[in-house]
């Protein structure tokens, strides 16, 4: 009973991911799209979940649709008329796209069908202690910059965003 | 599947306890209202001429959100109209989800865990879901297509995410002390004693962290003296252009977001279920002297003490409510991210310092 | 397989939601009108959009939100983990806060999270 639940759950993640993800690249009003992008997030948390990695599930969660999907809902309501605006969606260049699109779908096929997936019968749980520790000993260089990396981040983004008089008194 | 059915019922009746408890915190929040402004209150409703200080009040809101005409306004969006109280009251619920009510009751050979699971990142799970209802408000404002709704979601958004990073770092030192996420873990320790006296809950080790916590949940809740998003008496909010059940849903969502609040603060500031001295077996006090009791005993007296803390902090909560004027929206914002934060930063900071120097 | 309850919790709790929805739709008249259906804005006409351009600085809270969210994150593993650990966990840390710190302090003595009224010459009408 439990496994037939999970199983379903399963799928009904694959399916809640992938069909919002299509809403988001083909719906015509920028405001679905990302509306869209909160149950394609949701639904990579829930895949997260499978592979037994709660703490990733909870920061995508926590990151991407509560931080992330604020911030581009936030960056269409500052930015005039772009609710209302329909994006193009006509193609154009088919030939050339097609070239990227093949390369990425190859690598990708490649990757899925070369790669050494191991199944662990116990999973590494609880998960959060463990990063915690690999944070503060193996990987403690690439921690302390992630810091200034978010420092810059957020006195750029300030320096980019911030009101000017002139916007004012349009 | 015997299994199965256990997790049904308990789900059942958590669903049940929460949607029960939030109709009675509508009338409680009216009642408690009208003591304090010296009125009688809601008293009207009767069923075959009993009154019963307005208890049946809540019973006829909730069959009149039922009977009343839903309409969405001509120039909503019809889809988006309908998603955002969903989006609002759904997280609402399920926060309770990790919040353990009990120990453990043991039927036979079979030992029930009074929790709906037992989740390793609890705390981080009710972060995330509590952070869904961001959208509720915000998509409520953007479909509603009125100045006013637009104004007040994205006040509201703005306002929850910024408390939201102060839920998350005035509870750190707690999660200090604990060493652990998983709530039910929290709730364990603090049935120790500390000094062989008093218990080990989370408001004596961390008093600084609880000051700093409760008045950010509350306004994550968007109730006075933090209700600018809403502020039913002037200004306009964003769930203005709902009627029927959707604004019910809006409505509900706020009486079930106090008693998760309550259920949390209590879970992990003041021993949630624990009651002092109470231990598996029995009480035990530290002047001497046992008291054996069965288990179902036991878990009876764990259910009285988790609820009348609950019952506590609703009631806190709703005085709160009733007492303190509304906040200005500059003072808001300054209160959590110059006055909130840094002072959590500094709690984080000493917490670990003290933990470092006191171990032994 | 601690998640599977929360799965039934989720399934069970979205059950109730639109249980109430559709009992009201099935239970509710519908009888709608031109007055019933148009914004209500304090019994006005409605005028022009209500999507206007909104004032910036709600996209720059945002900003501040999401770097000091990822801050907290990080948080979390290592207070689980700070008993254990000791001192040189607790320097890290402080490192790591202090650094953040001076972010906090910019955007706070940039004035990025005053909440300031317009001056009376900002907003200016277009004739």
């Amino acid at each position: 009973m439990i496994e037939l639940l999970s199983q379903a759950a399963f799928w009904l993640f694959i399916i809640v991911t992938v069909g919002s993800a299509v809403v988001v690249v083909f719906h015509k009003r920028v405001i679905y799209s990302a509306f869209a992008l909160l149950f394609t997030f949701f639904g990579v948390a829930g895949l997260y979940v499978f592979l037994a990695a709660d703490f990733l599930a909870a920061s995508q969660v926590l990151i991407y649709v509560g931080g992330i999907l604020t911030l581009i809902i936030f960056g269409v309501f500052v930015t005039a008329k772009i609710y209302t605006m329909t994006i193009p969606q006509q193609t154009h260049q088919r030939f050339l796209a097609l070239i990227p699109v093949l390369v990425i779908a190859g690598v990708l096929m490649y990757v899925l069908f070369t790669a050494d997936w191991k199944v662990i019968d116990h999973p590494n749980q609880p998960t959060t202690a463990r990063l915690g520790k690999l944070l503060l000993t193996t990987y403690l260089v690439p921690f302390e910059v992630a810091s200034v990396l978010l420092l810059a981040a957020l006195i750029g983004a300030m320096r980019l965003a911030r009101p000017r008089e002139e916007d004012h008194e349009q | 599947m015997l299994e199965t059915i256990i997790i049904l019922i308990k789900v059942w009746a958590v669903l049940i306890a929460l949607v029960s408890g939030a109709a009675i915190m509508t009338w409680v929040e009216r009642k408690e209202s009208a003591v304090m402004q010296d009125r009688l209150g809601a008293n009207r409703a009767d069923i075959l001429g009993f009154r019963v200080i307005g208890l049946f009040q809540p019973l006829a809101d909730g069959l009149k959100m039922f009977f009343k005409e839903d309409f969405i306004p001509d120039r909503a969006d019809k889809f988006l109209h309908t998603l955002a109280p969903i989006l609002a009251f759904f997280p609402a619920l399920v926060t309770f989800a990790v919040i353990p009510f009990g120990d453990v009751l043991k039927i036979g050979d079979l030992v029930i865990p009074l929790q709906i699971a037992k989740l390793n990142i609890g705390y981080l799970y009710l972060l995330a879901f509590g952070g869904l209802a961001v959208y509720g408000t915000v998509l409520a404002g953007y479909s509603s297509n009125n100045k006013y709704s637009l104004l007040g979601g994205l006040r509201a958004a703005a306002q929850m995410i910024s408390y939201e990073v102060c839920l998350g770092l005035t509870l750190i030192g707690l999660i200090m002390v604990y060493s652990t996420l998983q709530l039910d873990k929290i709730v364990q320790q603090q049935g120790e004693l500390l000094f062989g006296f008093l218990p080990v809950w989370g408001i004596f080790l961390q008093p600084l962290g609880f000051l700093l916590f409760f008045p950010a949940a509350i306004a994550e809740t968007k109730r006075v003296p933090f209700d600018l998003p809403e502020g039913e008496s002037e200004i306009i909010g964003y769930y203005t252009e709902y009627s029927g059940m959707r604004f019910g849903l809006f409505y509900f969502a706020e009486f079930v977001e106090i008693i998760v609040l309550a259920a949390l603060v209590s879970t992990l500031f003041f021993g949630g279920y624990q009651v002092p001295y109470l231990y598996a077996d029995g009480f035990s006090f530290p002047w001497g002297g046992h008291w054996v009791l069965p288990n179902l005993i036991i878990v009876l007296l764990q259910l009285a003490s988790f609820g009348l803390k609950i019952a506590f902090f609703c009631w806190l909560q709703v005085l709160i409510r009733w007492t303190l004027p509304r906040f200005r929206y500059d003072q808001l914002m300054r209160l959590c991210w110059v006055g909130i934060l840094p002072l959590a930063i500094l709690n984080i900071l000493l917490t670990g310092l003290i933990l470092l120097l006191i171990k032994p | 397989m601690n998640f599977v309850p929360i799965l039934i919790f989720l399934g069970a709790a979205a059950a109730v939601v639109f249980a109430a929805l559709l009992t009201n739709r099935l239970l509710a008249p519908h009888k709608p009108n031109p007055a019933k259906l148009t914004t209500y804005e304090c019994g006005e006409e409605p005028v022009g959009s209500p999507w206007i351009r909104f004032n910036t600085r709600f996209y720059v809270i945002a900003l501040i939100f999401i770097v000091f969210d990822v801050e907290v994150l990080f948080l979390f593993p290592w207070a689980v983990n700070l008993k254990q650990m000791g001192m040189f966990a607790w320097v890290e840390m402080a490192v790591f806060i202090a650094i953040l710190s001076i972010g906090l302090a910019y955007v706070w003595a940039k004035r990025d999270l005053e909440w300031i009224k317009p001056k009376p010459g900002w907003v200016k009408s277009k004739d």
